[in-house]
């Protein structure tokens, strides 16, 4: 497996406060990595970092190419889908108009006429709510909304930033369902943050504990579970 | 010792600009004192303006009109309904039969512009920043309509002429050095309440709610009191230039105090510099005399269309919003600051 | 009995026509306002000054014998490319800076443009063709002058090309999606900057649309848009600084009410009819702030 991602040293700060203090980490292609650790570790800053949406030093290289402080509309044409905290859908947009935004990346009207049926496959209920304001969608629907409209633009890596957040077990349950069978089908590779370690260690490969700024541990999901820190401080057993 | 260095440094330059106010009339010319008395009533009227904008955070585009409201109120009661008559106006039942002298005008047109704006100052409380700035630059555009709509008040479109003013108590000096010296003496009088006003409770509830106004009702500060206050205070600063202004040129229309002032005037205080009384006296002298330099700039011998005056005028804005944000004022002070710095390693 | 009332009947109607006309001319600038509120967050108090400068140099193009409709077409492009420049060198630099920073800002554009109107063209008022015969039809008893259906339909047009743009094509989704969410946007891979721009462009065009309409019956002279502005901001708080439909809808009603209210209410007469639009602008602004479609916006601590 070729390596997709490649964080080399990362730094980031929020005016004063620095939040990371150098990262590494690496994603290979087709692989689904969880990114642990409690609030404030620097979780979000990582994803952040990569999407060019925080300042920051370090180096970043994505399919071999360096894209460390390259704009966040860059980024995502280079082929990186996140799904920031907050989802960041459009509420005032209706369904498919935020469908279109997610294809926008790559010409919108082609893009969609393609992608769309296939998104469709995973989330039959947005075709037949497609005029719906998003922002009148349940938390559940608009993170699967936030999710549709990523992979309509067909990323090559996809970002999520705490899925789980705020809603049902069931639903969290089915979204990574979701992710899992969109790896096992597409190789889509996806770099997710979690709170939940438990969800997210079943879905991914391997992982990453973040502890203030840094990363912590690192290993396979499996490894990681047996980890005696790793289960006191995240899975809570 | 440091502590006491800018104070005493703000104190000589405000001794020096006392001293250079009086001596002034020995050695200019009476046209050039009659653009200092401009500089004088513009000062009052950027005063007020920086009250509400700097001080306050709300801005007008309309305080043209509160001059025009001054000037009016000042005309009218000079002229009284004799002087209408005698002008072959048809004199309105709420003017007082018999004229007053100029200078007891002065401060009843800021009374009754101070009222105007105080009852303005009540619907413009709901208002956020931009639709204020909107109300109050429709205030000024409808001023001249309504100016000429109402004849028996304001003469209509032909306006008021008012007798030549004269230096009053048998004084022996010339009408400009009078009007020169009315000018300086009121703005010094307006610029020590507005000092007093700024400086004190007053001042520090008005900065809190310009800085936010939900920490100062939550730190007991009424918003409701002290931006009506403000409005009010600073209607009524623009009410006496206005009144000063119309006793000056001795004439007023519906287009004396045009949108252009009420827009040059904001312009004037962001020059001069946002809540900064220092800054509002360049500002006085920016409105004054940027527009005459920029149609003839001295040195260079050129003679340039009268709109080259609001053209450098919109540029300067732009540039200082840009690049000085503080004003003029901040630039001074950014140039004195090594000196007062010097001073005070001297004591 | 009959006849009087006929009369006056065919009377208010031509006031509501005309007023239809003045009308859209207000929705196109409200209209002009309310895009680069909803892209920028700037309430741009030069709109009227850059509507007049444009149409000035649609002036000098038809003088130059090129035929209204190329000169009209040629005269939007260029008020785009001015709209596109002065977001990108004016706006762009204060972008995050308080909204009373960007609001005295375009105080000095207004100012500055106001002025090299001035000297370019002189202070003078010129005449400006209408694309439009000076004739009137008669509908169901009621004369219609040709120019204010000419007016009313260019105006209402341009504003439907544009909303089938923001509805329809890719770009306008875009810009749409800026003005509702920059962040995420940037996300989507959308050039921010670029789509700020854009709206500046389209909103200087709308301009020049309101300017060109216009200029033939209220002359063109440097300061003919100042009132018009007034018109066109009490037009967008009417219908709500936010909404599109609202400025459109705003304009329509400001222009009917006033046209009649001037010919029908002695007190207001011609001349007061600015005053009232103020009155009008103050009694909204204090009932429902958010005017008649906008939205209500909770101020957080």
């Amino acid at each position: 497996m070729s390596t997709l991602l490649e964080l080399r040293g990362v730094e980031a700060r929020y005016g004063p406060i620095k939040a990371l203090h150098g990262v590494s980490l690496t994603v290979a292609e087709g692989e689904i990595v969880a990114l642990l650790g409690a609030n404030g570790a620097g979780k979000t800053t990582t994803l952040r970092a990569v999407s060019g949406t925080v300042r920051h030093t370090g180096e970043i290289v994505f399919e071999g190419k360096q894209i460390a402080r390259s704009k966040p509309d860059a980024v995502a044409r280079a082929g990186v889908a996140h799904v920031p905290e907050g989802r960041g859908l459009f509420a005032e947009l209706s369904v498919w108009e935020n469908l279109r935004m997610g294809a926008y990346v790559r010409g919108e009207r082609r893009t969609l006429r393609q992608e769309a049926p296939r998104v469709f496959k995973y989330f039959p209920w947005l075709e037949r709510r497609r005029d719906q304001q998003a922002g009148t969608l349940s938390g559940g629907e608009q993170q699967m909304l936030a999710l549709a409209r990523a992979l309509v633009g067909r990323p090559r890596l996809l970002m999520l930033d705490e899925p789980s957040l705020g809603l049902a077990p069931t639903v969290v349950q089915e979204i990574f369902r979701i992710v899992k069978e969109l790896n096992a089908d597409d190789g889509l590779t996806v770099l997710v943050v979690e709170q939940n370690a438990n969800v997210a260690l079943a879905a991914a490969a391997r992982a990453y504990v973040l502890e203030v700024g840094q990363v912590a541990i690192e290993g396979e999901s499996a490894e990681l579970r047996r980890h005696e820190g790793v289960r006191k401080s995240y899975l809570g057993y | 010792m440091r502590r006491w260095a800018a104070p005493t440094l703000q104190g000589l330059v405000l001794a020096a600009a006392v001293v250079l106010i009086v001596v002034l009339p020995r050695f200019t010319s009476e046209f050039r004192l009659g653009q200092f008395t401009f500089v004088g009533i513009y000062f009052i009227a950027l005063l007020g303006l920086n009250i509400l904008t700097g001080y306050n955070g709300q801005i007008s585009l309309g305080h043209a009109a509160f001059m025009a409201i001054g000037g009016y109120t000042a005309a009218i009661l000079i002229l009284g309904q004799k002087g209408f008559e005698l002008a072959g106006h048809d004199p309105s039942h709420i003017i007082p039969e018999h004229g007053m002298r100029p200078l007891f005008t002065i401060p009843i047109a800021g009374l009754v512009a101070g009222v105007i704006g105080y009852l303005f100052g009540l619907p413009a409380l709901r208002l956020a920043a931009v639709s204020l700035a909107l109300a109050t630059l429709a205030v000024a555009v409808s001023f001249p309509a309504l100016a000429k709509r109402f004849e028996h008040l304001t003469g209509g479109g032909g306006g008021l002429s008012l007798p030549l003013p004269q230096a009053p108590f048998g004084w022996d000096i010339s009408t400009p050095h009078w009007l020169y010296y009315e000018a300086w003496v009121t703005a010094a009088i307006l610029f020590v309440v507005a000092w007093l006003l700024v400086r004190g409770r007053v001042g520090r509830a008005w900065r809190a709610i310009r800085d936010g106004e939900i920490a100062a009702v939550s730190s007991g500060v009424s918003p409701a009191v002290y931006k009506t206050l403000a409005f009010g205070i600073s209607a009524a600063y623009a009410g006496v230039a206005g009144a000063l202004f119309a006793i000056q040129v001795s004439y007023i229309n519906p287009d004396t105090f045009p949108v252009t002032l009420s827009i040059l005037l904001l312009a004037s205080v962001v020059i001069g510099g946002l809540s900064s009384l220092s800054g509002v006296i360049v500002g006085a002298l920016v409105l004054e005399f940027l527009p005459i330099y920029a149609q003839e700039p001295p040195v260079l011998h050129l003679n340039f269309a009268k709109q080259a005056g609001p053209v450098v005028f919109g540029v300067v804005l732009m540039v200082i919003v840009l690049l000085v944000p503080g004003g003029m004022a901040s630039l001074i002070r950014r140039i004195t600051r090594p000196v007062t710095a010097a001073l005070a390693r001297r004591t | 009995m009959a006849l009087p009332l006929a009369v006056v009947w065919s009377q208010v109607a031509q006031q509501v026509t005309s007023g239809l006309a003045a009308g859209a001319i207000y929705a196109s600038l409200a209209l002009a306002l309310v895009l680069i509120y909803q892209t920028t967050n700037v309430v741009n108090f030069a709109q009227g000054e850059m509507a007049t400068f444009t149409t000035f140099i649609a002036w000098t193009i038809m003088n130059h014998g090129v035929p209204y409709w190329p000169a009209f077409a040629l005269t939007l492009l260029i008020a785009f490319g001015g709209g596109v420049t002065v977001e990108r060198v004016l706006i762009r630099p204060v972008e995050h800076r308080p909204e009373l920073v960007i609001v005295i800002l375009t105080i000095g554009m207004l100012i500055a443009i106001n002025g090299l109107t001035g000297w370019i063209w002189g202070p003078g008022v010129k005449a400006f063709d209408s694309p439009f015969p000076n004739r009137s039809v008669i509908v169901g008893g009621v004369a219609i002058s040709i120019q204010d259906i000419g007016t009313f339909c260019i105006c209402l047009g341009t504003v439907l090309v544009l909303w089938l743009f923001f509805r329809f094509t890719t770009l306008g989704l875009a810009m749409r999606s800026v003005a509702f969410n920059p962040d995420a946007s940037r996300l989507m891979g959308v050039r921010v900057g670029w789509m700020l721009a854009l709206g500046w462009g389209f909103a200087a065009a709308l301009g020049a649309v309101a300017g060109m309409m216009a200029a033939p019956t209220v002359f063109l002279d440097p300061d003919m848009m100042l009132v018009l502005l007034i018109y066109a901001f009490a037009a967008a708080v009417l219908g709500g600084i936010d909404s599109p439909v609202g400025a459109v809808v705003g304009g329509l009603l400001l222009g009917v009410v006033i046209n009649l209210l001037g010919s029908y209410v002695d007190f207001v007469g011609q001349e007061l009819r600015l005053p009232t639009a103020l009155a009008v602008l103050l009694l909204v602004l204090v009932i429902r702030p958010t005017g008649l479609f906008g939205r209500v916006v909770v101020r957080r601590v």
